[in-house]
């Protein structure tokens, strides 16, 4: 499964959703698809999307949350998952799309690449309620239709080819992004 | 050497008189009754982190979604935190307001605390995050409001360290 096609088949369900995604490749097919101002992109500080998502979803209880991960910025934050287990916000979907890479960077292999670790597991074993699995596009897009109806945290690794856009670059900058953002819950959320 | 119940209680006064509603903390001895308050507390959201970076996010979500917060760790929590720092609220301009318990220092007694307590200072001045020391209980309160209120107004980390002298008996 590629993940630009996995963001295409579920970027319709983002539209009345809060998205963080993480750094670069994912970053970038978001973007790709048409930018909108509930879309906040995390270019650097590996890991925290998923906190993030975290802090949002629990001061928006009535808003929808997803956060679009990868394999190499959740193992640098696995403590996370415990931390979304303990306080799991049953509006938070997290999506970790897991191409065994460090795509952005090189594509240098990830530790999931051999199959060696199961992040769904960890997830498991960290407590989250709802994981699910998802090597084709139909398991993955009833996984996220599953997590988005349901009521429950949810953690969804998606198995994607490493393989990302042949472009960088957003017609914005940086904190530019963090404005809008928090501007748009301001005005469209909380208002 | 005890942790004093009764500083305790003013910085978490001082906390609530800031309107501060949701904390991200990771604890620490001397952070022990502040922690149990904000747990006692109806009004409050704790959340704790299994590692200090984490609490970074966790509160730049929490200002996105518009609720006034702070974060509350001890300095060997900020240096874990400093990637977060530096790459989410720095380079996004979010601000954060950090109450840092500053173990290690003058009259430090474990050998442990002491790296932490001898570079914490210089690694603030490094960053260019401006911060303060609270020492007397009668105006840490004061202290934790100007700090929250510098964090939203320069849309940057600002840090407030927790001293001995205001934190132990
Ligand atoms: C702390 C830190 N170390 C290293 C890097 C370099 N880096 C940039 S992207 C990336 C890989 C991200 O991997 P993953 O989250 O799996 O996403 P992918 O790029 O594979 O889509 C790395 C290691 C970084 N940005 N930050």
């Amino acid at each position: 499964m590629l993940r630009s096609k996995a963001i295409e088949a579920i970027y319709p369900e983002l539209e009345d959703k809060l998205v963080i995604t993480i750094m670069g490749a994912c970053a970038q097919e978001l973007y790709d698809l048409g930018h909108k101002e509930n879309f906040f992109y995390l270019q650097h500080a590996m890991g925290l999307a998923s906190s993030i998502g975290l802090g949002v979803a629990l001061n928006l209880p009535h808003k929808k949350v997803v956060v679009l991960d990868g394999d190499g910025s959740v193992l640098m934050n696995l403590g996370t998952l415990t931390t979304l287990a303990r306080y799991r916000p049953n509006n938070l979907t997290h999506i970790i799309f897991d191409n065994g890479s460090l795509l952005s960077t090189g594509g240098f292999t990830s530790h999931t690449t051999s199959g060696i670790t199961d992040l769904a597991a960890i997830a498991k074993g960290a407590g989250v309620p709802n994981v699910a699995k998802a090597t084709t596009p139909m398991e993955f897009i009833e996984a996220v239709a599953d997590a988005f109806e349901g009521n429950e945290l949810s953690v969804i690794v998606a198995k994607v080819e490493a393989v990302g856009p042949d472009h960088f670059g957003m017609d914005f900058k940086l904190p530019e992004n963090a404005f809008r953002f928090e501007r748009y819950i301001r005005e469209y959320v909380t208002g | 050497m005890t942790v004093s119940l009764d500083n305790s209680k003013a910085v978490y006064q001082g906390i609530k008189d800031a309107g501060i509603k949701f904390i991200t903390a990771l604890p620490e001895t001397w952070l022990v009754y502040l922690l149990q308050l904000a747990d006692e507390d109806p009004e409050m959201c704790l959340i704790e982190v299994a590692k200090e970076e984490e609490a970074v996010g966790i509160a730049a979500g929490a200002y996105f979604a518009g609720e006034p917060n702070i974060l509350l760790m001890q300095n060997h929590g900020f240096l874990a935190a400093i990637n977060g720092i530096v790459s989410l609220a720095m380079l996004y301009r979010v601000p954060l307001c950090m109450l840092i318990a500053h173990r290690g220092h003058m009259g430090e007694p474990y050998p442990w605390h002491t790296q932490g307590g001898i570079v914490t200072e210089p690694v603030l001045r490094a960053l260019n995050i401006p911060f303060d020391y609270a020492r007397d209980p009668q105006k840490v309160g004061k202290q934790i409001r100007e700090a929250h209120t510098y964090s939203l107004s320069s849309l940057s980390p600002v840090a407030l360290m927790l001293s001995r002298d205001l934190m132990e008996d």
